[in-house]
């Protein structure tokens, strides 16, 4: 056996097509010790064995209680009302979807007997439609067997206006969704569709039983018992919920795969803040695991120390950034500031925006404050691995950034700041209140200094800065300052959605009441072209190079500043396995097939 | 006496108008927006959020909406929670038993540990156990409770490892493990609101038998032969209660709005916490209806203190009895 051959087998183990057992022995057998064995695989980078399920349970339950902590905690259980992740974590106990996105973006068959694709035939060529084939024998939690019926009646339930549900951007496109016999769906688009896996997929495509929902469609939508009493195909079924405090089940004797879930109750916290919640599992161990705890490094460190839990890491999609304002914050014209019709009188000079560029360490930022929860990145588009551009650079250089501006004109003043032809540069930086953001503020203000760029530092309390409200001049939307930074989250692995905010029709202006998710107010045909091709390029590749030469005019034009590509973060007991976070679905996307070792 | 309620009653409507018109409008002016995670969220198209505020009739004027709660709440209808779509008082009648549970019990230790603390100081006063009850009492009303209830985490839960932090409304336990569970994770939330009123509420005692102990007629009792246990219990601490039971009375709505910092640090499932998230997730009709319901109490414990206190000081007559 040579060296290659080894680190074949050491890449089974890490598929999870070996197991450890098997690899270790085969390791002794070759006369190595077992504890060799296991250095090998953690020099591999699989010394976690959880990183795929090994557990092959021969019979259903006996685990006894789950128990989770969400610091915001479900309010209401209807997937297609849910305004948060939280609700949508919470629908998701006892809901589930055709389809599920693993870590990797792939879609994962849930409720569907296998994923439609060009090869068997289900995803038609031109992409106007997709034939879903659903699993048999499913049945509601009630008894009910789950059919066609039920996926037809979820699309007419959410496109219905009038029923008010948030996930109706996933169904009202639909050209129709017929059922073709009791297990076999036909969704037809209006046009060539590549996102075809958004409706019925992930969190938006959590399926309500239609016999419960039926008389509750439209303007009656809110009376139905069944909001807060949920039932569903999952793997636990519904035993109570009180809003904003707890949600408990039980196991699903009749669960439609065999011997899961291996828990018997299930119980969902709420409450709370992130700090306390990581404390109850790292160091109290009173909880398996808690929900999102964006808290500082250092102190999650610290609370790993007294070895009950483990902070878990995943890759999501959502970039930290810096947005250059591309209009005016301070010119008011017919009743808006930042408005397309006056431009930015210094940030729309592309020597400026590249010394900004070049004036935000990035690398201070992931180690001194975020630490494993972020990773440095050149892109505003990261994942899935497919879209993320090659074609990109970052770096940090004070004396590069001087050099620009030196060669731009911009001559210091006595004051140490830059100025040309009567204008200063000068900036004001806003970003919502919360400790790490504040702390880059800092960092990036020290940088600017140093170049000539005097920044003025603003920040709004979050409530306000990501609010809705077009009386509040302070919000995100508005963008009333020349430069902001926060995070986009990009809730599935397709990029289209998230990368509609740098389209000229999405604009944030006082005509569509600041509902435009273009913040930058950034206008480029090219950009604007590409996007409407990919909208319906069937050709994956062709798509993806659309997608990359997006994020390349918006990087390349220093539109926005990434800062930070951010990584899911949670919070386990050190027992708890089989998790297999994903940052493109709900935490408990694959919650039937938790255990614990 | 019935015709004095009667009179305070009608002029706590008014009272109640008053409050709850300024309440709206302090919330409706306050900045935030019900719907803003959907605003953020980039899957969900604009349209829907403007709907939802259509919907909700949030975009009309503030006085057409608070006439429109008005009505409503005329009708015994508190209305909805935007967040869970749920009726606000299907939430808050959830809520109010385990508020009313560890309020309660904190009321009680409270005045357990008040009243002897500060009779017997009061008794001795300037002794080392005074000076001691003094020094305490001062810490304990000097320290907010969101500061004690972390101490009491980290020194219990974390440290020790006795009692849980997290408190929960279900626990999966039945007959005596189920109380104990209960009992156990009550104590640290009960404590920290108990000891905080334990240690105004022993101030006020010994300064009430102070002021009583001193005076002839408790002399007179001694002089009499009196045993000294006969003197305080009978004729000191009866009078010298009178305002401590009026006090006790009045404080009852600073406890409930007390609790809303210790139920959070607890995650209590009280109304306290309820507003605190319908707070920060902008849900106006919670809001509205607890900070409603906690001047409500206002105003009825006011007049149940001055009733109590007619009727525990006879020398006291009310007017509207004339």
């Amino acid at each position: 056996m040579d060296e290659r051959e080894i680190r074949d087998l050491v890449d089974d183990v890490e598929a999870g097509r070996l197991t450890r057992r098997a690899f270790t022995q085969m390791m002794v057998a070759l006369g190595l010790t077992a504890p060799m064995a296991a250095q090998m695989l953690a020099g591999a980078g699989v010394a976690r064995a959880q990183t795929k399920p090994t557990f092959n349970p021969t019979k259903r339950g006996g685990g006894g209680q789950l128990r989770v902590l969400w610091w915001q905690s479900p309010t209401l259980l209807n997937p297609h009302f849910a305004t948060g992740t939280k609700d949508q974590d919470g629908s998701r106990v006892f809901y589930e979807p055709l389809a599920a996105f693993d870590p990797d973006g792939n879609v994962v068959p849930v409720l569907a007997e296998r994923v439609p694709s060009g090869e068997n035939g289900d995803l038609a060529k031109d992409g106007t439609s997709v034939v879903w084939r659903l699993k048999k024998g499913v049945q509601w939690h009630d008894g009910k067997p789950f059919t066609a019926d039920d996926v037809v009646f979820n699309w007419e339930y959410s496109a219905d206006p009038a029923t008010a549900t948030v996930t109706i951007g996933s169904y009202k496109e639909l050209q129709r969704v017929e059922k073709v016999d009791s297990h076999t769906v036909k969704v037809v688009f209006k046009k060539p569709n590549p996102f075809w896996y958004d409706a019925f997929c992930g969190n938006r495509g959590q399926l309500i039983p239609k016999h419960l929902f039926e008389a509750y469609k439209g303007g009656k939508s809110r009376e139905a018992p069944n909001n807060v009493k949920p039932v569903g195909t999952g793997p636990y079924r519904f035993v109570d919920f009180k809003p904003g405090d707890i949600v408990r089940a039980e196991i699903n004797p009749s669960y439609h795969v065999p011997n899961r879930p291996f828990f018997d109750q299930f119980e969902m916290k709420g409450g709370g803040d992130a700090v306390s919640a990581a404390r109850a599992v790292l160091q109290t161990g009173e909880y398996d695991y808690a929900w999102n705890i964006q808290v500082e490094d250092e102190i999650l460190k610290r609370l790993e120390q007294s070895g009950r839990g483990r902070v878990e890491i995943w890759p999501s999609g959502n970039p930290e950034h810096v947005q250059c304002n591309q209009t005016d914050p301070w010119k008011e014209v017919d009743g808006e500031r930042s408005s397309v019709k006056v431009p930015h009188p210094i940030l729309t000079e592309a020597a400026v925006r590249k010394a900004l560029n070049v004036l935000v360490d990035r690398a201070a930022v992931q180690e001194q404050i975020y630490g494993r929860q972020g990773q440095t990145s050149a892109n505003f588009l990261n994942a899935p691995p497919r879209y993320q551009s090659k074609n990109t650079t970052w770096e940090f250089n004070i004396d590069k950034a001087n050099q620009i501006l030196d060669q731009a004109g911009w001559k210091r003043g006595p004051d140490g700041i830059r100025a040309k032809d009567g204008k200063k540069l000068k900036f004001v930086f806003q970003t919502s209140i919360n400790a790490p953001r504040q702390k880059t503020q800092a960092i990036v203000k020290q940088a600017c200094a140093k170049a000539g760029i005097d920044l003025e530092l603003k920040s709004v309390v979050a409530s306000v800065f990501f609010s809705s409200d077009p009386a509040n001049p302070d919000t995100y939307r508005h963008f009333y300052t020349d430069l902001q930074m926060y995070t986009t989250t990009m809730g599935a692995p397709d990029p289209q959605l998230f990368m509609e905010q740098f389209t000229s029709w999405r604009i944030a202006s006082k005509e569509n009441k600041w509902s435009g998710n273009n913040v930058t107010r950034f206008r480029n045909e090219e950009y604007d072209t590409l996007w409407r091709g990919a909208e319906n390029e069937v050709d994956a590749a062709k798509r993806a190079a659309m997608f990359i030469r997006m994020n390349d005019i918006v990087i390349q034009n220093v539109v926005v500043i990434p800062v930070l590509w951010r990584n899911g973060v949670g919070a386990a007991a050190k027992a708890l396995r089989g998790m297999d976070l994903s940052g493109w679905d709900s935490t408990l996307w694959h919650l039937a097939y938790w255990y614990k070792a | 006496m019935p015709r004095y309620l009667l009179r305070r009653l009608f002029i706590s409507v008014p009272v109640l108008f008053g409050i709850s018109l300024v309440l709206f409008t302090i919330l409706a002016l306050a900045p935030g927006d019900p719907f803003e995670e959907l605003a953020t969220n980039p899957n969900v198209p604009a349209e829907v959020a403007q709907q939802l505020r259509q919907k909700f009739g949030l975009d009309d004027p503030v006085l057409v909406r608070y006439w429109r709660w008005v009505v409503s709440m005329l009708k015994g209808d508190w209305g909805y929670s935007f967040m869970s779509r749920v009726d606000v008082d299907t939430l808050i009648l959830q809520r109010l038993p385990t508020s009313l549970w560890i309020i309660g019990m904190s009321q009680i230790l409270g005045i357990l540990i008040a009243l002897p603390v500060g009779i017997y100081s009061a008794v001795r006063p300037y002794s080392v156990f005074d000076q001691i009850a003094t020094t305490f009492a001062f810490i304990g009303f000097s320290l907010p409770t969101f500061f004690t209830g972390l101490i009491f985490i980290l020194v219990f839960s974390i440290y020790f490892d006795w009692l849980p932090f997290i408190y929960r409304s279900d626990i999966a336990a039945t007959g005596w493990r189920w109380a104990w569970e209960y009992l156990r994770q009550s104590i640290m939330p009960v404590a920290v609101l108990g000891l905080f009123q334990a240690a105004s509420l022993t101030r006020f005692t010994r300064s009430a038998v102070l002021d009583v102990v001193q005076l002839d007629y408790v002399n007179t009792a001694r002089a009499k032969g009196l045993s000294e246990r006969v003197t305080i219990a009978k004729h000191v601490v009866r009078n010298a209660l009178i305002p401590v039971v009026t006090l006790v009375a009045l404080q009852i709505p600073n406890i409930f709005t007390g609790a809303v910092i210790t139920e959070q640090i607890f995650r209590v499932p009280g109304i306290g916490s309820l507003l605190i998230s319908a707070i920060l997730s902008n849900d106006t009709p919670v809001v509205m209806a607890i900070t409603f319901v906690y001047s409500g109490l206002v105003v009825i414990f006011n007049l149940v203190a001055d009733l109590l206190y007619g009727w525990l000081d006879p020398r006291i007559s009310y007017a509207g009895a004339r």
